[in-house]
């Protein structure tokens, strides 16, 4: 019965073949009307401007401005040269500097504290979370008036009761940028003791067993021995996610010093803002854009790198 | 085991000490937000409001600026931003994550690439793009730039992966079209990840405050964390108290929200570093 | 109801060869297994019947015409999947009824709220739940319909899938391992049902199976599938007693039936371990040939018989409660043979007793070096051959 059918389909195969591309193709179709919108839209929004953004940090163009030539990379060159950018990469680098490692460090502690224990955990997560669904901006007021103010800011009123010098910690030169850090770090801290928990919870229970019979049950041998090897990837993660938001520092300068005093908090996307959409030097914004998205690539890239290097511990 | 209550302790001594300074803005926020000038001022710090003339702070902030405005304009700017994405990237994942076509690994690719990217680099060329076709210091202005979310995408994808493909076989088998399979079977499955994908979209714009400010000039287009920069007058000095019942009015939704559904925001928060 | 014909399918993937050239003629009512070892193509064959994948070549048709441009729902086939796959978030009426639903009602008309208002759309939601409850009470499942699937035991799941597949009269069933994610028990019951079902609705019936108990006895035709290929399509008792190939022999049995290797002789008598056996094939002479006897075919004695054709020890006995197994080993060789007996017969030995196994001849299989049956005639040994080999 078989080899009838088969010789019965046999004239009609390549007729078959073509209704099979017919559906192919009808098949093809479907799938991208489903995800040709999101791609247009991605390209529109996203994909060419960051492509504009490289192309335009060639140019010497600014808005508004009837025509545009290319000029290599003389935006770079003047860059290089240009004394507000070195203040502002500088500033961008050690405000990363500080807030990352406390943030990070905090974040861990306050993970390894709460896990250490079983009362209270929920509460104490729940209000080590809180800043992160802060908005920052009105935020930044509040550290302003409350902290940092000369006179009525707790800071100075606790210094002076303990009779100790006082600063204006938002218009000193020497303190602007580290109080803005402290900003910073108060809204991180609570994302990183979250995946840090996330972390700790990856542990299996037995190694702890193991590592107690062979002799290292103290605390310290504990986390020596089997947490923070076991934590090694997930470190690696929250120290990059942390550098690149701390990378991205712009709404408390906006609010607070407008990159003042003297520059002392002029930060690379502050200035990127300023130099696009201020003076509306766009082609110079867009090459300051580049360096900032090649540090973050670089970071993400590093990270890649540095997991798949440890993929041991996992 | 000795030591056990002295740890104990130990825990909740640093513990409570962190917490202390976690939620110390927000109390002192609400707490300078409900005092007059006078108080504010006075040398001798207190916690609590001496007087209930304090509550003139927000009558004043609601009189002094279009706050209901602001909040209205949080809402709408959020509730489209949110919808657009959905609408665009549910399909987008689905195909991602279930169909087989020429393209895919492609898109794919240029999807994890877009996520690499910060989104303040468009900036500059979306902005000549808006101003182009006349758009800016719109409600366009600020929706249609995050109309799109690769985050998006690749996190409803990844749900997807997740679905059996023999619902999938089954649906169509019971006459579904693939457009009412994004809708009718994907969507329902994916729910919490939608939901966690939501509040991270909720939380990143009413927050956002870059680009308001780069797109919107006229005031009462001003998301909140926008609004909020208009009770700081430099020529007549800020009013910190009506600063303040400003700063918490706009922190109060996503704060209570925030205390009301903890677990997803947590979830849907943390799901953003978890690319 | 409809016949569905399955003409020359091909398929590969990646460079791996799926299906090669599968032909089959389902008739209408029928009830057609697909059965094979795991990977063997029967499912991906499924699948492409269902519009599911596509054939690199070949042709589906139902009821006399071709479905290949015809996406899955076009196909009017209803399947039943291996995971049930029910919908988790809809309630076990709605998993029924939205095959109706998509059917009946217009894209307006589906959308919750607005469809409401819609005029018809009252009265054909109510004719599906009139019928979505006539197929769950003629299954057991009417008090389950408010339930979602996550409440509902692995059997009853079973039941809500083939409600499903049943609610709309389809041209055929499709069923892809339907009762392999149920304990024995319940699916012994399930066999029973699904039978039962198919005898009802008397509609042409598909069904994939890697458990040849399944395919023994729900079919009425089994197609024994390997390596892409179909190697038998019989009846049941016939792929049993007489298959085409020693792959379907081996595959369709248990336990398993005994293969003895043993060669052609020049007057085309099979001669296994020095011993001519008294069946003559039409096979090259001095070639190797495989004998294979089902294990209930043997004969067993303690003494040695007039027909005894070989002699061996009791090495293993299975004790199986309305049989016995029994293990039996040669001096000199590897082979071993299993023999189902009696339990009474059986008490007869104790391990390492010597056995004597007979055989009607006419139940002796033989298959060539290529695998394939090779066709025998019994005759009776004379004797003075027998002697000669002593």
């Amino acid at each position: 019965m078989a080899e009838l059918a088969t010789a019965r389909h046999r004239s009609s195969a390549s007729s078959a073949s073509r209704r099979l591309i017919g559906r192919w193709v009808a098949e093809t179709a479907t799938a991208w009307s489903l995800a040709g919108p999101a791609v247009a839209l991605m390209w529109l929004l996203l994909l060419g401007p960051a492509a504009a953004v490289v192309l335009l940090s060639f140019t010497d163009w600014s808005f508004g401005q009837p025509t545009m030539s290319w000029i290599g990379l003389g935006n770079f060159r003047e860059m290089v040269a240009d004394q507000l950018f070195r203040t502002s990469f500088l500033n961008t680098l050690v405000y990363v500097a500080f807030t990352m490692p406390l943030s990070v460090l905090l974040g861990l502690g306050a993970a390894l504290l709460i896990e250490s224990g079983t009362s209270g955990r929920g509460f104490y997560r729940t209000v080590f979370f809180l800043p992160v669904t802060a908005t920052l901006l009105p935020m930044a007021f509040v550290f302003q008036f409350a902290y940092f103010h000369p006179t009525v800011g707790i800071i100075n009123q606790t210094l002076s009761a303990f009779g100790l010098p006082t600063r204006d910690w938002l218009r000193d030169p020497d303190t602007a940028l580290l109080a803005l850090g402290v900003i910073g770090i108060w809204q991180s801290v609570g994302l990183n003791m979250v995946l840090f928990l996330a972390g700790l919870k990856g542990i299996p229970k037995d190694l702890y067993d193991a590592a107690a019979l062979d002799g290292a049950d103290g605390a310290w041998e504990r986390f020596r021995r089997v947490t923070w090897p076991m934590l090694g990837p997930a470190t690696l993660f929250v120290l990059t996610v942390t550098a690149i938001k701390s990378f991205q520092v712009f709404d408390t300068v906006i609010a607070l010093t407008q990159g003042g005093p003297g520059n002392a908090t002029n930060v690379l996307l502050f200035q990127m803002y300023q130099e696009g959409f201020s003076f509306l030097r766009s082609a110079y914004a867009s090459a300051l854009t580049c360096v900032f998205l090649l540090f973050v690539l670089v970071l993400t890239l590093l990270q890649v790198v540095l997991v798949d290097r440890k993929t041991h511990y996992g | 085991m000795r030591t056990s209550i002295a740890a104990a302790l130990f825990r909740h001594l640093i513990l409570a000490t962190g917490a202390v300074l976690m939620v110390l803005p927000f109390v002192l926020m609400v707490s300078i937000s409900l005092k007059t000038e006078g108080e504010i001022y006075h040398p001798q710090f207190s916690l609590l409001p001496t007087s209930p003339d304090g509550i003139e702070n927000y009558v004043a902030a609601f009189a002094m600026q279009p706050l209901w405005r602001y909040l209205l304009n949080g809402v709408l700017v959020c509730v489209g931003i949110f919808l657009a994405q959905a609408l665009f990237a549910l399909p987008c994942a689905y195909a991602l994550a279930k169909l087989r076509w020429p393209g895919r690994n492609l898109t794919m690719a240029f999807v994890l690439l877009g996520l690499l990217i910060p989104p303040q680099v468009p900036a500059v060329p979306v902005y000549i793009m808006l101003w182009k076709f006349g758009l800016l210091d719109s409600y366009a202005a600020l929706i249609l730039p995050s109309a799109i979310s690769v985050f998006g995408i690749f996190l409803m994808r990844q749900f997807f992966r997740t679905v059996p493909d023999d619902l999938i076989s089954a649906a169509r088998m019971d006459g579904l079209s693939e457009v009412a399979i994004v809708w009718r079977i994907m969507l329902p499955t994916a729910i919490p990840g939608l939901i966690a994908f939501g509040i991270l979209s909720v939380v990143g714009h009413w927050n956002d405050f870059f680009w308001p400010l780069i797109a919107i000039q006229t005031p009462e287009l001003a998301t909140p964390a926008l609004g909020v920069m208009f009770f700081v007058t430099a020529e007549a000095g800020t009013n910190f108290g009506r600063l303040m019942a400003a700063a918490t009015v706009v922190n109060a939704p996503l704060v209570i929200a925030f205390l009301i559904a903890q677990r997803w925001f947590i979830d849907g928060l943390t799901m953003s570093s978890m690319k | 109801m409809a016949e569905i014909s399955i003409a020359n399918i091909s398929k590969s993937f990646a460079g791996t060869i799926i299906l090669e050239g599968v032909s089959l003629d389902v008739a209408n009512g029928e009830f057609l297994t697909l059965v094979g070892p795991s990977g063997c193509g029967k499912s991906t064959l499924l699948r492409i019947i269902a519009g599911l994948e596509h054939q690199d070549s070949g042709t589906i048709a139902i009821a006399g015409s071709s479905v290949d441009m015809k996406a899955p729902k076009a196909r009017d086939l209803s399947m039943v999947f291996q995971s049930y796959a029910l919908y988790p978030y809809m309630t076990v009426e709605e998993n029924i009824s939205l095959p109706l639903t998509m059917r009946r009602m217009g894209t307006l008309q589906r959308l919750p709220l607005l469809g409401g208002l819609l005029p018809g759309a009252g009265a054909i939601r109510r004719e599906i739940a009139v019928e979505a409850r006539q197929v769950a009470e003629s299954l057991g499942i009417a008090h389950l319909l408010s339930r979602r699937p996550g409440q509902l035991s692995g059997g009853q799941r079973q039941r809500v899938a083939l409600a499903r597949a049943m609610v709309r009269q389809p041209q055929a069933f499709l069923m892809d391992e339907p009762l392999s994610n149920l304990d024995a028990k319940m699916r012994v019951k399930a066999r029973a049902e699904i039978s039962e079902m198919h005898r009802r609705l008397q509609a042409t019936f598909i069904y994939v199976t890697h458990d040849q108990i399944e395919a023994m006895t729900m079919s009425d035709r089994v197609a024994v599938m390997m390596h892409g290929r179909l190697l038998q399509v019989d009846p049941p008792q016939r792929i049993y007693d007489e298959p085409k190939t020693l792959e379907v022999a081996r595959f369709i049995g248990t336990p398993e039936i005994n293969v003895l290797p043993g060669t052609v002789r020049h007057d085309g008598a099979i001669e296994v371990f020095d011993k001519i056996w008294p069946v003559v094939v039409d096979a090259g002479r001095h070639a190797p040939v495989s004998v294979a006897v089902r294990p209930e075919v043997w004969e067993v004695a303690q003494q040695p018989g007039e027909g005894s054709l070989l002699t061996g020890t009791v090495r293993h006995i299975e004790l199986l409660g309305s049989e016995t197994l029994l293990h039996v080993s040669f001096a000199g060789s590897a082979a071993s043979v299993v023999a189902r007996v009696e339990p009474t017969v059986a008490t007869r030995y104790r391990l390492g007793s010597p056995i004597h196994l007979a055989v009607d001849p006419a139940r002796i299989l033989v298959f060539t070096e290529n695998g394939k049956r090779a066709a025998t005639l019994t005759r009776s040994v004379p004797s003075q051959v027998r002697n000669l080999h002593g």
